[in-house]
């Protein structure tokens, strides 16, 4: 009977066959190790934003008037309404430690690299699509950091030469942050982003499964095949790799949880305290800090020194620092794929990359004072030093030889 | 490597629980150690609240009827000795005082007070709320305050803690009148008043606190299914 059913369908749609080269039939390495659970959580957690979304959506009024209250009827008057907000607000600082620990693993087995540009670049257009999600998803609680946070980012573009102001103005739609801005947020945040986020994620997928998964030992699993021609090194995803990541996402979610149920703001990180104040366009915040997630990037726009008066080399700056990523798999001279087999000037440089880009996310949330600017400084020269001389030091590296199979951990 | 990972991200947990509240502006905040499930404390904070502060301050998102269930108190309790400003329980706090003449009288419009302690933290309220001082430069309300400088608050609590007076050598605050109530008995009333204000900023903190525990056994069980699933499925793959 059943059997039948998936044949009437399957004369129409390949779902059978779609079942089986995503999942029953498409082959990955066979040792995975703890970096590979990322990829799997952040599905999950862009389905838990996509679901509290609606449901915030219903609730949720884009008017600058009614905006901040409507967040707090939520969070009282709706049933349940509190749990979905904050699962929403701590899925979305989730969703970036998630996607930072799953491009940090695409960085130390070098899965950026050649034949997976393509999975690497469409994942660069969804970090971005995710920053600019979160950004604007960020304005519509209304309170005091969400307007001043994005009346501090939007005038960025201000800097621009020529067209500068012109392009703020178009973007905020009014001379300041203000109601028309808060609507064309809640439409980009709401369908045009999420859109655009669910299209890559599908093409994100479709490359990946198209060149199979890299591994730990960034060993092509696809060299040794069987005489099916399944690789000796490769098992199905579904069921070994179903079953091994439901086990990720039940400690997922319990510090998950831990963290929505105990300590939602989670100090001010998650949900900025200033952010329980309404949004008023004549009180400037003593401190404005993006959230964390941003605050990278924002230490790199801190740092480089107005050139007569405008931040634009700034905004350069920290436009460069994204762009550099997506030429990672051509800065990269390197035959080896994975940190297990690089030379010491790779592993040194992706330290010491790692440890800039924290510093200069902490850097990011703190007021400026000299020190602070001089370490910054400091911070993005290893930054951008990390890209630039890569060409060069991963070439002359004294990588080892690397294995002809994955070897087991 | 694993280890790492754990360790940065417990420094970062600890790192959090270290409040990164600015409001303060370097005075030192004396600790409110307030009980959301004390409810005889919520109650005579809500008194304090509804006499004291619902009068130029709002509390525009927090329901009667929500908190009469919530801190214990019959819905007649609270219609007969709780509700000066309005007489339906379904309302919110809301004040009869328009913005423009309160922008007129004080200067700026008294702040909606429902999630106030969620900005500011209930350490500085309860901190504020004891600080106020006598200060002849301020022409209107004649105080000025250790954790709000040149606030446009009068001392509102003046019949009850008496006033106090900033010493010149120490700039601490000693009493210069006395109130009806004692010092300590002060701080109790303070500590009552944040209490309630701690619990109109979230009145679902305690059932999230209480689901929380749910959730977490939960997971921890099924993590003692799903791990030994995955075990048994793995077992001939070497």
């Amino acid at each position: 009977m059943l059997a039948s059913l998936m044949g009437w369908v399957d004369a129409r749609f390949p779902a059978t066959k779609l079942w089986k080269e995503h999942l029953s039939e498409y082959y990955a390495p066979k040792n995975f190790n703890f970096w590979y659970f990322f990829g799997s959580l952040a599905l999950l957690v862009l389905v838990l934003q996509i679901v509290t979304g609606i449901f915030l959506t219903i609730h949720y009024k884009p008017d600058t008037a009614l905006a901040f209250a409507s967040v707090e009827y939520i969070m009282r008057d709706v049933e349940w309404g509190w749990l979905i907000r904050y699962l929403h607000s701590t899925g979305a600082s989730a969703f970036f430690v998630v996607i930072y620990l799953h491009m940090f693993r695409g960085l130390i087995y070098g899965s950026y690299k050649q034949p997976r540009e393509l999975v690497w670049i469409f994942g660069m257009l969804l970090y971005l699509a995710l920053m600019a999600e979160a950004f604007m998803g960020y304005l519509l609680p209304w309170g005091q950091m969400s307007y001043w946070g994005a009346q501090v980012i939007i005038s960025l573009f201000g800097a621009v030469p020529f067209i500068g102001e012109q392009l703020s103005l178009w973007i905020r739609g009014d001379f300041v942050v203000a109601d028309a801005t808060l609507n064309r947020f809640f439409a980009f945040h709401v369908i045009a982003v999420p859109l655009a986020i669910l299209g890559l994620v599908a093409a994100h997928i479709i490359a990946l499964h198209e060149v199979g998964s890299n591994n730990p030992d960034g060993v092509e699993i696809k060299k040794h095949k069987d005489s099916n021609g399944i690789p000796l090194d490769g098992i199905p995803f579904h069921p070994y790799y179903t079953v091994k990541d439901i086990v990720g996402v039940t400690v997922f979610l319990f510090i998950f949880s831990l963290i929505l149920f105990y300590m939602p703001e989670f100090g001010g990180w998650f949900l900025e305290h200033a952010n329980f104040i309404p949004a008023d366009p004549f009180k400037t915040p003593e401190h404005i800090a993006p959230v964390w997630y941003f605050t990278p990037f924002y230490a790199i726009l801190r740092a480089v020194p107005s050139i007569a008066g405008s931040a634009f080399p700034g905004v350069v700056a920290m436009g460069l620092s994204i762009v550099f990523l997506f030429l990672l798999p051509w800065l990269d001279r390197s035959p080896v794929k994975s940190i297990r087999y690089r030379g010491v000037y790779f592993r040194t440089a992706l330290w010491l990359f790692t440890i800039s880009f924290l510093i200069l996310g902490f850097l990011g949330t703190q007021p400026v004072t000299a020190l602070y600017t001089a370490m910054a400084q400091v911070c993005s020269i290893v930054y951008f030093a990390f890209f630039i001389l890569m060409p060069f030091y991963t070439k002359i590296d004294n990588d080892k030889p690397v294995p002809e199979r994955v070897t087991s951990k | 490597m694993r280890t790492l990972i754990f360790a940065v991200f417990f420094s970062f947990m600890s790192m959090a629980s270290s409040s990164l509240m600015a409001a303060s502006g370097g005075l030192h905040l004396d600790k409110a150690n307030i009980d959301l499930t004390d409810q005889a404390s919520l109650q005579r904070g809500a008194k304090t609240f509804v006499n004291y502060c619902l009068s130029c301050h709002e509390a525009s998102y927090m329901r009667y009827n929500r908190m009469a269930q919530d801190i214990g108190l019959s819905e007649e309790q609270v219609l007969n000795n709780l509700m000066f400003a309005s007489d339906k329980i379904g309302d919110t706090m809301t004040i009869a005082m328009r913005g423009e003449d309160a922008k007129k009288w004080f200067g700026v419009i008294p702040p909606d007070l429902s999630v106030i302690t969620r900005a500011k933290g209930t350490d500085w309220l309860y901190t504020y709320l004891r600080s106020f001082y006598l200060d002849g430069s301020k022409q209107i309300t004649g105080t000025n305050n250790l954790a709000f400088k040149d606030v446009g608050m009068p001392h509102v609590l003046w019949q009850q803690q008496g006033y106090l007076a900033q010493d010149e050598e120490t700039h601490g605050l000693i009493s210069a009148t006395d109130g009806t109530k004692s010092t300590g008995e002060y701080d109790v009333m303070v500590q009552d008043l944040t209490n309630f204000m701690a619990y109109i900023g979230e009145p679902s903190k305690l059932q999230r606190l209480a689901l929380g525990k749910w959730v977490l056994l939960y997971l921890v069980i099924l993590f003692l299914v799903v791990y030994p699933m995955k075990k048994a499925f793995w077992r001939d793959i070497h």
